[in-house]
């Protein structure tokens, strides 16, 4: 009975790894997608801006995948220490 | 003028080429359940473990598994221990039957060496794959800067040839638009060197990570752990009264709010190396683990014709790669820059711009 429950614990513990990953997969997503249009729309208001404009969105889109990828990282600790 | 330049590069190569002797030898253990991948056919192909096994340290420098037989390098295990004192060895001597040389044994699962004396403590210094990568990186950074400051130095006007002329862009793009920009004017000399050294550094890793067979050294959290605590620690060296004042009595702050906002600061002053050390680590991991993933589908199905879709994919994600690894190198030296610009900031409080103005 110990086993089954412990089993159990188990499952939900890569179950939630698994979903951790995907919530975090969705919030970088909605996050650089909104880096993206708003860059896009600001390079077609100004075209003569597009280079400063572009690489502002580079390092703002490195810095929202940073934050997700702390989340896979604790993501598969999860998954590997389970 | 180039056969200079094709000298140096011809002697970076002898020097990697006789510094290792080649060694090639066919697995013949088979332990419980660990090495089953490596065995080909014999076994099943249990993607986490090949995973683990490409992102992981380990004592030797494995290149290419042909067939069955592994081309890879033995590195020296370096232990010491309390009982035995300095122990050196290859690791081709635990290619025996339960990966064991004396009393101790090599765990293939984590990669650690383990004593069967209980009484011995055992620390590692040995020459991983990673420190083998990290010293060899070192060297080519080494080489190639000093050949640039020796071009520089003989001719400053000279316009630049060869590999100055590929640096030089990117030397002069760090010290303006991230040091000059963000720390100013005034102190921005004294953290260029740093802010150079880490951009290459993190570059040149991330890269050689890349390529087949190569270390994933920037993949490991004690190196990233090592630069963030370097940064670190300059940021808290050169910090002005300015600088604390804003940590531990932070200004135009009601008396009761310091209560709540000092110890947010102070965590806030190891959480920001704490994130250079986890953004590096886990973009460049991550991307490997992505893949390596995307590779081994092909042998999870078990059909070639899965290559058709993973490979595209995996082409991609290489070239991704490739970008982040530029990306992540410019995202820590311009982290660091404005950590340290925080630190050297200084302004006069409220009253003094308008006496200054005034007795203009």
């Amino acid at each position: 009975m110990f086993n089954s429950l412990f089993l159990v614990e188990l499952g939900y513990a890569f179950m939630g790894a698994g979903i951790g990953a995907g919530i975090a997969a969705l919030g970088a997503g909605v996050g650089i997608g909104r880096i993206g249009g708003s860059a896009v729309e600001s390079i077609a208001r100004q075209p003569s801006e597009s280079g400063k404009i572009q690489t502002a969105m580079l390092i703002a889109a490195a810095f929202i995948e940073g934050v997700a990828l702390f989340a896979v990282v604790v993501c598969l600790l999860i998954s590997f220490k389970a | 003028m180039m056969g200079r330049y094709r000298n140096k590069f011809s002697i970076i190569g002898l020097i990697i080429f006789l510094f290792f002797s080649f060694s090639t030898f066919a697995e013949e253990h088979k332990a419980e359940g660990e090495h089953e991948i490596v065995e080909g056919e014999k076994g099943e192909f249990n993607p986490g473990e090949m995973i683990t096994h490409h992102i992981m340290d380990s004592h030797e420098w494995h290149f290419a598994t042909i067939g069955h037989h592994h081309y890879s390098i033995p590195l020296p295990v370096i232990l010491y221990s309390n009982t035995n004192g300095l122990v050196v060895f290859s690791s081709s001597q635990f290619h025996n039957e339960n990966h064991s040389y004396g009393n101790y044994h090599l765990d293939h699962a984590t990669e650690k060496i383990h004593s069967s004396n209980h009484e011995e403590c055992l620390y590692d210094i040995s020459i991983t794959k990673n420190v083998a990568s990290l010293l060899l990186s070192a060297l080519l950074l080494v080489v190639i800067f000093i050949s640039i400051g020796n071009a520089y130095k003989k001719d400053a006007a000279r316009a630049p040839k060869g590999i100055q002329s590929f640096f030089e862009p990117i030397i002069i793009f760090i010290r303006d638009d991230v040091a000059r920009n963000i720390i100013g004017e005034k102190h921005y000399k004294k953290y260029l060197p740093y802010l150079l050294t880490v951009f290459f550094f993190i570059w040149f890793n991330n890269m050689l990570g890349l390529i087949p067979g190569g270390a994933n050294l920037t993949g490991n959290i004690a190196v990233t752990m090592t630069l963030a605590v370097i940064t670190f620690l300059i940021t808290s060296f050169s910090g002005n009264k300015y600088y604390w004042g804003h940590i531990f009595n932070t200004p135009g702050v009601p008396f009761v709010l310091k209560f709540l906002i000092v110890p947010i600061e102070i965590v806030g002053l190891f959480t920001k190396p704490f994130s250079l050390m986890v953004r590096l680590f886990a973009n460049i991991t991550a991307g490997h683990i992505i893949i390596l993933s995307l590779l081994g589908l092909i042998f999870i199905f078990e059909n070639v014709f899965a290559s058709l879709i993973s490979l595209p994919f995996a082409i991609f994600m290489s070239f991704l790669e490739l970008f982040v690894a530029l990306l992540q190198a410019y995202i820590f030296t311009l982290l660091s820059a404005m950590y340290f610009s925080a630190a050297v900031e200084e302004h006069e409080h409220n009253g003094h711009d308008v006496d200054k103005a005034l007795m203009m």
